[in-house]
């Protein structure tokens, strides 16, 4: 017997005896034998298997939290135990798409309020209820944008997270978009001269980071100004967005990010969940399940999946995208997340974060470590070491801290600089004697 | 309620620990500081458990019944799985942290990749996508990397039957091919003919979907791949329905070039109300160049991500997929092992035609045939006899604490029902599940109005989907 299959020998020729064969083999007339024996191990149990997954944990080097100054995409924050204990419950964990509304009102509701939290964060009018991660998101506002206006030049920073380009690159290899990278100037901002010059009547979207990948706060009223009516998008970071005036304020279109940071653990990369907000004009063009307040015949409120017509189980190849599967259960753990904060919750980390990652810059250049721009930032900045920092930064690592992120992975020009994060959990002590380590002569 | 209207002002479910650095102002420019008030729900945390137990409170679950959803394979998700899966040395793992010091995260995504690679007779794999969907984009590219690569540019067509997921068309088309949706024979199986006339050199891709969505193993597989590679196209195996045949015919020796896998179907990670999922993507050898970036390899007994892969269809999301899933499917097939696996696609076949035969006692059954791990009702004639229609069936089974299938899928069968009940539920279930479907259409001859009414005992009764979507409200306000 084995623990999840239930059936027992005697049952198993009663079913067959009611499909009147006599084998289960005779189950299985169509369909060729082509593998015996596979070669995978035989099953094993319970107990075993947790020691065997555990040694693989423990070949995991964990760094202790106060000792992550990375960020680039992945933030180490606090989550309360309620976030985990709720976002655990199997109802939820469970439960299936909300085919059967009726019997699906608690994921319904759960979706319809992270998408209300979302609008809040930035602005916009719509939400829909989860894409896979922030770098799909944004993959799939680009095409969103090429829907809206059927134009074809992307113009995008060149301070939007380089695996979000790539991803995009590759979600639009088969279409018919071209993308141009504006530079950026001094101060670390996209290069307004620039960006303006490039905009022509071709020109379908620009994509802006919100603070952009070096942590730069980007000036978005400033850049709305001098991009016409092309289709705005801008990709967010949430804690940020608690204390920054939400994109939509400066005219955004699409606004796009990862919800990690709102109570969700590394996990090594993921899952995360992207969100992905919008004006109502452009809500037939969206990708993804909208979550829709009203009424059952009684007169009581419930939640439905609507405009549906727009999804790939209904409109097939004509479908807005063909996301079917999306990442519910991390929206819901976003939405837990925030109703446990708050707003004054979110703002406090958000200025907690600040703080630490200021104090850490100016720790750095007491050091003599420079920032490499001079334009405003939140918790992220980039600043300049040593000819080969991700030698130094390996070396680093063996101290038991995760160092700033080595920009030269992505940028040649940057190989000696890095990408610094602090978060709340960052504390004077560890932040202190990182910078000690930084300044010491045999790294 | 919702929770929002639960608020009150200057509660908060949290607290930060006190800090030796000095609180500093924003010193962000005037105009970029928020001045819109940020309007999120103020509660304490028992305020927060208690709105959330309340929601919990009205979803159905695998946990709590048989969830026998056509195509979604809703098996049971084990406890050990999620256990694994929260151990510190997987969550506490930032994506950028050096490969050297992620040597357990890399192996077992490398022996997971192998077991894949095994099970469905692949060469390589890629466990980057992040549901079934995701994956279809991934190797729709990779098919139209290979075509490119060899000069081929005139292959635009994919070759999609009426039958399949509404996925497959869309994941065809974002990747840049033009559709063309095959008739299927009545059975839903493909009709070699119709094929036949459709396959030329403009054709890239032929996506299967084996068993089909009627639950039947496509036969003629061998001579369909033949038919297909003789023109130059690809042939694509849409792993939806893969829990039917582990351990028995693996899609790659059938002349699969490129698969992918649900491991929240099939491999046991729950479905999470609708995600995250992982869709890993397996292509032979001659198709591996084309991978996302990065593949994971092992040299020496050291486990790496290889990025160097100069065509490459490059990324398809952020990091290395969805590891938490992965952890789950890896501790799944670890306890399965061989011998489970291929135990619980006999069993899962079993059910459904055990099930299958109860209800053609009282249904007719889309195809009279054996069928394997689902099959198609066909309530065509039921919704004539008695004008009581599927989806008002659907809704009274909720009331006798069931879900209900998938209904109205495939599209190729009219008023259908497809019922896919999966390895983990016993014969009782399935004799209780059958006995329930009998009254509700005793019902609907007795007394219609009772059934097109329903349901009566959930948390809400029916609802007015279509005011929803032509007025529709997307969020709460005050």
């Amino acid at each position: 017997m084995h623990p999840y299959i239930p059936h027992t020998d005697e049952e198993i020729k009663q079913m067959l005896h009611t499909i009147g064969v006599q084998h289960l083999d005779d189950l299985y007339k169509d369909v060729p034998v082509t593998i015996k024996d596979l070669r995978i191990p035989e099953g094993l149990d319970e107990f075993t298997v947790v020691s065997l997954l555990k040694s693989l944990a423990d070949k995991n080097k964990v760094i202790e939290k106060s000792k992550i100054f990375m960020g680039a995409g992945i933030y180490a924050h606090y989550i309360p135990q309620v976030v985990k204990a709720m976002a655990s419950r199997p109802e939820f964990v469970t439960a299936y798409t909300p085919y059967q509304a009726e019997v699906s009102q608690g994921t319904l509701q759960a979706l319809f309020e992270y998408q209300t939290m979302i609008c809040e964060l930035t602005g916009m009018e719509v939400a829909n209820s989860s894409m896979y991660d922030g770098a799909s998101a944004l993959a799939e506002a680009i095409l969103m944008a090429h829907r809206i206006n059927e134009k074809h030049k992307i113009l995008v920073s060149k301070a939007i997270h380089p695996e979000y380009v790539q991803t995009s690159h590759t979600y639009a290899s088969a279409q018919k978009l071209f993308f141009k990278q504006i530079p950026l100037d001094n101060s670390g901002r996209t290069d307004l001269q620039i960006l303006k010059e490039s905009v022509d009547d071709d020109t379908c979207a620009v994509v802006i980071q919100y603070p952009n990948f070096f942590g730069v706060i980007e000036d978005l009223k400033a850049i709305k100004e001098n991009i016409k009516d092309v289709v705005f998008i801008v990709v967010a970071e949430p804690f940020a967005l608690s204390v920054l005036e939400p994109p939509a304020v400066f005219g955004a279109d699409i606004v796009v990010g990862d919800g990690q940071p709102l109570g969700i653990s590394m996990n090594y990369g993921g899952p995360t969940v992207g969100f992905l907000a919008t004006l109502e004009k452009h809500v037939r063009k969206m990708p993804g399940r909208l979550i829709g307040e009203t009424k059952d015949i009684e007169g009581n409120t419930g939640y439905v999946m609507i405009l549906q017509t727009r999804e790939q189980h209904i409109r097939r190849e004509k479908a807005t995208s063909n996301i079917c599967t999306n990442h519910a259960l991390m929206a819901v753990t976003n939405a837990i997340f925030m109703s446990t904060m708050g707003p004054d919750g979110l703002r406090e980390v958000a200025k907690r974060s600040y703080s630490n990652a200021h104090y850490l810059a100016d720790r750095m250049k007491e050091k003599g470590f420079n920032l490499l721009f001079d334009g405003p930032f939140f918790n992220e900045f980039a600043v300049r070491f040593t000819r080969d920092y991700d030698s130094k930064w390996r070396k680093i690592f063996e101290h038991g801290v995760l160092g700033p992120l080595p920009l030269g992975w992505y940028f040649e020009e940057y190989r000696d600089c890095g990408l610094a994060c602090a978060t709340e959990v960052n504390t004077k002590q560890s932040i202190d004697e990182f910078v000690e380590l930084l300044g010491c002569g045999e790294l | 309620m919702t929770v929002f209207e639960k608020s009150t002002t200057g509660r908060m479910g949290f607290r930060l620990p006190k800090s030796d650095i000095e609180e500093r102002e924003f010193d962000f420019p005037t105009h970029l500081t928020r001045q819109k008030p940020l309007n999120l729900p103020e509660l304490s945390e028992p305020d927060v458990v208690r709105h959330y137990t309340e929601l919990a409170g009205k979803n159905y679950s695998v946990d709590k019944g048989f969830y026998p959803l056509g195509s979604c394979t809703m098996k049971y998700n084990p406890k050990v799985n999620e256990y694994t899966a929260s151990l510190e040395g997987f969550t506490e793992i930032h994506p950028y942290q050096p490969w050297e010091f992620t040597q357990g995260s890399l192996k077992l995504m490398f022996e997971l990749k192998e077991a894949l690679c095994e099970i469905t007779g692949m060469d390589e794999m890629t466990l980057q996508p992040a549901a079934g969907a995701h994956g279809e984009l991934t190797g729709m590219l990779i098919a139209r990397a290979y075509h490119l690569s060899r000069n081929d540019t005139k292959r635009h067509i994919a070759l999609v039957p009426d039958s399949a997921h509404g996925t497959n068309p869309a994941s065809a088309a974002m990747a840049g091919f033009d559709v063309i949706e095959l008739k299927s024979t009545e059975d839903g199986l493909v009709d070699l003919e119709e094929l036949k006339r459709y396959l030329n050199e403009e054709v890239a891709v032929l996506m299967l979907t084996n068993p089909n969505t009627l639950g039947l193993f496509e036969k003629d597989i061998i001579k369909i791949a033949q038919i297909v590679h003789d023109v130059g196209a690809l042939l694509y195996y849409d792993g939806a329905n893969l829990n039917a045949i582990m351990g028995r015919v693996r899609p790659g020796d059938t002349g699969f070039d490129i698969v992918h896998l649900n491991l929240h179907k099939t491999f046991s990670a729950p479905h999470g109300m609708g995600g995250p999922g992982s869709g890993p993507v397996g292509v032979k050898k001659f198709l591996a160049e084309f991978l996302p970036i990065p593949v994971i390899r092992k040299e020496n007994e050291v486990y790496y991500p290889d990025f160097n892969l100069p065509k490459s269809i490059g990324r398809t999301r952020s990091f290395y997929g969805n590891f938490s899933v992965l952890v789950k499917a890896y501790t799944y097939i670890l306890t399965m092992g061989k011998d489970g696996l291929t135990h619980a696609s006999r069993m899962a076949v079993l059910n459904a035609n055990y099930l299958r035969i109860l209800i053609s006692r009282f249904l007719k059954i889309a195809s009279p045939r054996i069928c394997m791990h689902e099959f198609v009702v066909d309530g065509s004639d039921f919704v004539k006899q008695t004008n009581v229609k599927i989806l008002d069936v659907a809704k009274r089974l909720l009331d006798y604490g069931v879900h209900a299938p998938t209904v109205y899928f495939p599209l190729i069968v009219h008023e259908d029902m497809m019922i896919e009940p999966t390895e983990t539920e016993s014969k009782d279930t399935l004799d209780r599940f059958a006995k329930i479907l009998e009254t509700i259409i005793e019902e609907s001859k007795t007394n219609p109005e009772l059934v097109k009414n329903a349901p009566y005992r959930t948390p809400v009764r029916r609802l007015d989907d279509v005011t929803a979507t032509k007025k529709p409200i997307y969020r709460w306000k005050k």
